[in-house]
């Protein structure tokens, strides 16, 4: 399988384990996606089901408690009662607001708390401090970690290294679940990509995702197929079911539906859930909301008339 | 080699946000000369390129209005210079499509770009003119500023189809509102010229879209598009302004009715400055004073 390989791979290594991926076919593929007609009441499901999978994100350097306030608002009910439009999965925090959406959302709540964590964006940063980081956000109210992957070790083919951080962000999580943010933009190859979620797939990361959201290009629906092949395979193997999320750049509603169309397509209905399948956006949320009002009452919307993210 | 060239026949494209694109649907129609004679075919715009270009707009309008008034003028005073540079071929498009006199498609070009000229003028006075100091009774300033509404949807009526385009879209953008403007469904051509024309001018794309083919379909989804903040219609009959009117209630809709004949337009009633009016928002403030 590795024999076009251009660079040495060493024998028994995690690289030669892995199958390589035809740049060609995966985007082909992935584009054949976003091809579907999705209309009426399969449209508004689909469009609901995503709001229930969804991570509400917002992670800035002006981010206040008041803001928190509002997107854990916003999480919890969308739009008025009356469209019958679920709750989001979940809101996404820097650490510091854990505490904040904890105390907002209450404990209990539908809308579990996500953390970004040890060093995000860049993951630049010691062991030691990313795993104090970790325990704060946990200890703070955090139910999901969100971390990020070294890439500087990983390209240095420092896979060891790699896996061993992951291994121990995951000791430090404790119940809360992982999610290892591979930053796939920073990758370069589908190939590294497809590397980079064995690797954390063995590590013990219970959802990969693709990016933080801070690198362009960000999720795209090629290396998310990558993604959720690798994840497909790693079920074949093991029986273990991983989670996905595509995270940034997915703005609009029709996106949303090619990608759901593609974990179904790829992975089959068990994935469809929030519980296996997240999207991670700050901005998608409101188109959704507007394709749902404009399914149900006939007329084109407004941004006038829905919040401002 | 043959002595007879095969035609080459063009299909004329929508304008939506200052890209020439076909429409989302796919169809096109036949433009026909009074005669019959087939000219050339054009895109036929559906409820989806209804909904892009409103969409364009909006995304234009921001910027547009955020211009000084003085560059607005500039810009629409370049877009006449460029209708001037092509009059001739314009005339040749008006000829061909309503198979009027060469000379009377000549006049309705100048008359259009002196239109746009006089326009042009109005961007940054349309303000004082309209705007008011108001006199009260408590220590404030008051005073009331038109701003612009939004997006304006334009119904071009059948003729004169370039120069009574030109005298509805121009007091609504000089304001610093962008435009989605139906054609005439009768002679579509010279408008879809037009977009050819302003696309060269240095119109920021989005602000004027135009779309042509039947208005009958398009006349709900104008009147229920939520993200329309008024529509300016000078087709005639009471079907359209029936159909225009019940939907603007939705989102209190500005709604302006030109009832101008086509030979209206060619005379001062085709050029009112008040038309400026009916597209902007009046926006009255108290400034406390002498405290």
């Amino acid at each position: 399988m590795n024999a076009t390989l251009s660079y040495p791979v060493r024998p028994g290594s995690i690289r030669e384990a892995v199958p390589t991926v035809d740049q060609v076919t995966i985007e082909e593929r992935a584009a054949d996606f976003t091809k579907r007609s999705i209309k009426t009441s399969a449209k508004l499901a689909g469009l609901k089901m995503v709001v229930s999978m969804m991570d509400l994100t917002t992670l800035e350097g002006k981010d206040t408690p008041g803001r928190i306030a509002y997107l854990c608002r916003k999480a919890l009910r969308p739009i008025e009662a009356k469209y019958e439009v679920p709750s989001c999965g979940a809101v996404c925090v820097y650490p510091n607001m854990v505490r904040h959406a904890r105390r907002f959302l209450g404990d209990g709540s539908p809308v579990r708390v996500a953390s970004v964590a040890t060093g995000f964006p860049s993951g630049q940063y010691p062991l030691r401090t990313k795993l104090e980081e970790t325990r704060r956000a946990t200890g703070d109210g955090a139910d999901e970690i969100d971390m990020v992957m070294d890439r500087g070790a990983f390209l240095a083919g420092d896979h060891g290294r790699v896996s061993d951080e992951i291994g121990a962000i995951k000791g430090a999580c404790g119940e809360a679940h992982l999610k290892v943010i591979l930053e796939t933009g920073e990758l370069v190859t589908y190939d590294n990509v497809r590397l980079a979620s064995q690797l954390a797939m063995e590590a013990g990361a219970d959802f990969i995702k693709t990016s933080t959201g801070k690198v362009q290009p960000a999720a795209t629906l090629p290396v998310t197929l990558v993604m959720l092949e690798a994840i497909r395979d790693y079920f074949f193997a093991t029986g273990v079911r991983i989670g996905m999320k595509p995270a940034g750049g997915i703005r609009t509603a029709k996106q949303s539906l090619a990608y759901l169309v593609m974990v179904k397509e790829t992975l089959g209905d068990d994935w469809l859930t929030p519980e296996l399948f997240r999207i991670g956006a700050s901005t998608l949320l409101n188109d959704v909301l507007m394709q749902i009002v404009k399914t149900v009452e006939g007329n084109y919307q407004s941004g006038d008339y829905f919040s401002l993210s | 080699m043959s002595e007879r060239r095969l035609d080459v026949r063009k299909t004329y494209k929508l304008y939506i946000g200052g890209n020439f694109v076909r429409s989302e649907s796919g169809r096109c129609l036949p433009a026909r000369s009074p005669s019959g004679q087939l000219l050339d075919n054009f895109s036929q715009a559906s409820r989806k390129d209804l909904r892009d270009a409103v969409a364009a707009a909006r995304a234009a309008g921001e910027g547009w209005a955020k211009r000084s008034p003085y560059l607005r003028g500039q810009i629409l005073y370049r877009a006449a210079e460029m209708l001037e540079n092509r009059a001739s071929a314009m005339t040749e498009e008006i000829v061909r499509s309503t198979g009027v006199a060469a000379a009377q498609a000549r006049a309705e070009v100048n008359l259009a770009i002196d239109r746009l000229v006089y326009f042009a003028g109005w961007t940054d006075k349309f303000t004082q003119v309209f705007g008011a100091v108001n006199p009260v009774a408590t220590s404030h300033f008051n005073f009331t500023i038109p701003e612009p509404t939004g997006v304006v949807a334009v119904l071009a009526p059948d003729e004169p189809s370039l120069l009574a385009l030109v005298s509805l879209a121009a007091p609504v953008i000089l304001t610093g509102n962008s435009a989605v403007v139906i054609a005439s469904e009768r002679f579509p051509l010279p408008a879809l010229s037009l977009a050819e024309i302003v696309a060269t001018s240095d119109l920021p794309g989005g602000v004027i879209n135009i779309l042509a083919g039947k208005r009958g379909g398009l006349l709900a989804h104008i009147a229920g598009h939520l993200d329309i903040n008024a529509v300016v219609n000078a087709v005639a009959g009471a079907e359209t302004h029936q159909a225009l009117r019940s939907g603007a209630a939705i989102n209190l809709k500005r709604y302006a009715a030109r009832n101008l004949s086509a030979e209206d337009w060619f005379t001062d009633a085709g050029q009112d400055p008040y038309w400026i009016g009916d597209t902007v928002d009046y926006k009255t403030v108290w400034h406390p004073i002498g405290l």
